[in-house]
């Protein structure tokens, strides 16, 4: 690999209780690269995600975001991580059920300090790219699930972070509305230049993807790579 | 895949050439896998004999294949009775993967090691497929489709077979 990864992760450890969740978990993560971490249910690949974006604490090991550790900064320093660089999209319960779709995407700009009106414009362009234009003005609970989604999406990306972190973002959908999110989400990336780390243990989401993680019992493989490597 | 009763069924919007129907075949069906000229002589002389094309003409021109093939109303019942039975499920119960798994765990190798390096194999054609789909139409996206619930089916079962290679090489070796 060369030059410095956006976001790294090295020697991960944690357990909640008795239950080791990672067992050393490496992975490195390039600029505006698409990766997909994949493994059984209870592999710890959703812990890993949520080490990788600052929200759980690794009980040893390194994450780096562009060379700086993450696990050394105060929580405030975090949580302002997580605004302003990077997006989330998890399987569900996501958008805010008081405000309408347009509201919800303009939230991470309102948190941020951008005026109203600003913040919905920008909002607004993210209606229409993700094929959203009727459902601006509707609720949450007025939507479809796929809809929905398509919100999380345009909220994830609306900040224009560097990376966004996906969680299994299409378990709840069929499969004719997890490929539209999938390719809404990964041609907007790509767009924006986000790298996107994408949790899901479905084969077809992954090959959205340009590579794939693998892991199991807490450890990380990247077989690609090591099948290349033995050649 | 019938070439024969495809033929017939593009035969049906009109008389055509042999070189016509090859290509409308490969744009459509081949999918990097064109017909041989061999092939579809063969089939257009078959079909000719059992009387579900015949001659609708014959052009001047260089080379042998200036014939114009009209399909029969026996072609066209035969292409009806084809769309209409249901085509007979795969059995999948013989299986190049199983036996590498099974003969993994006989000969005391690494079976999981196999099932890794297949699933990355899988997924890179997955990848290769995903993004086909995006600069394909919907007729192109609906093959891609089906060879991806292909892929994603072997997909599953490797990982199946990964969570259970404790209890089977206990089984296979016993």
């Amino acid at each position: 690999m060369t030059g410095q990864p956006l976001l790294e992760a090295d020697g991960l450890h944690k357990a909640f209780g008795p239950t080791k969740a990672l067992d050393g978990a490496s992975i490195a993560i390039r600029a505006g690269e698409i990766v997909a971490i994949m493994g059984p249910s209870g592999s710890g690949k959703s812990t890993l995600l949520h080490c990788l974006a600052g929200i759980v604490r690794p009980d040893s090991g390194h994450v780096r975001y562009q060379g700086a550790e993450i696990s050394a900064m105060t929580d405030g320093e975090r949580s302002a991580l997580r605004r302003t660089q990077f997006g989330f999209v998890f399987q569900f319960g996501q958008l805010v059920p008081e405000l309408t779709c347009l509201e919800n995407i303009a939230l991470p700009l309102r948190m941020e300090g951008v005026r109203r009106r600003e913040a919905e414009a920008r909002a607004a362009e993210w209606l229409d790219r993700l094929d959203l234009a009727d459902v601006g003005r509707k609720r949450p609970g007025e939507v479809s699930g796929g809809q929905g989604q398509r919100v999380a999406v345009a909220r994830a990306l609306v900040t224009r972070p560097r990376a966004v972190f996906a969680d299994e973002p299409t378990g709840a959908l069929d499969s004719l509305n997890g490929e539209r999110v999938m390719r809404l989400l990964t041609e907007a990336a790509r767009e924006t230049g986000a790298a996107v780390v994408l949790v899901t243990h479905e084969a077809r989401v992954a090959g959205y993807s340009d590579r794939e993680i693998v892991v199991r019992d807490g450890r990380t493989r990247d077989i690609a790579r090591e099948m290349e490597e033995a050649l | 895949m019938s070439i024969g009763q495809t033929f017939l069924g593009l035969l049906e919007s009109g008389p055509r050439h042999g070189y016509d129907l090859k290509k409308t075949y490969d744009d459509r069906f081949g999918h990097a896998r064109p017909l041989h000229y061999g092939q579809v002589y063969a089939t257009l002389s078959r079909l000719l004999k059992d009387g579900l094309v015949e001659l609708d003409g014959v052009e001047p021109g260089e080379g042998p294949e200036r014939k114009r093939y009209a399909v029969t109303s026996a072609g066209v019942s035969d292409v009806e009775s084809w769309l209409a039975s249901a085509e007979k499920p795969e059995p999948y119960l013989q299986n190049t993967l199983y036996t590498k798994v099974i003969l993994a765990l006989l000969t005391g190798r690494s079976a999981a090691d196999l099932l890794d390096v297949q699933r990355a194999e899988h997924l890179r054609l997955m990848r290769e497929l995903t993004r086909r789909k995006a600069g394909g139409d919907l007729a192109d996206n609906l093959i891609c489709d089906h060879a991806l619930f292909h892929l994603d089916a072997d997909l599953r079962w490797l990982e199946l077979t990964a969570a259970r290679l404790d209890d089977l090489g206990r089984q296979v070796r016993a």
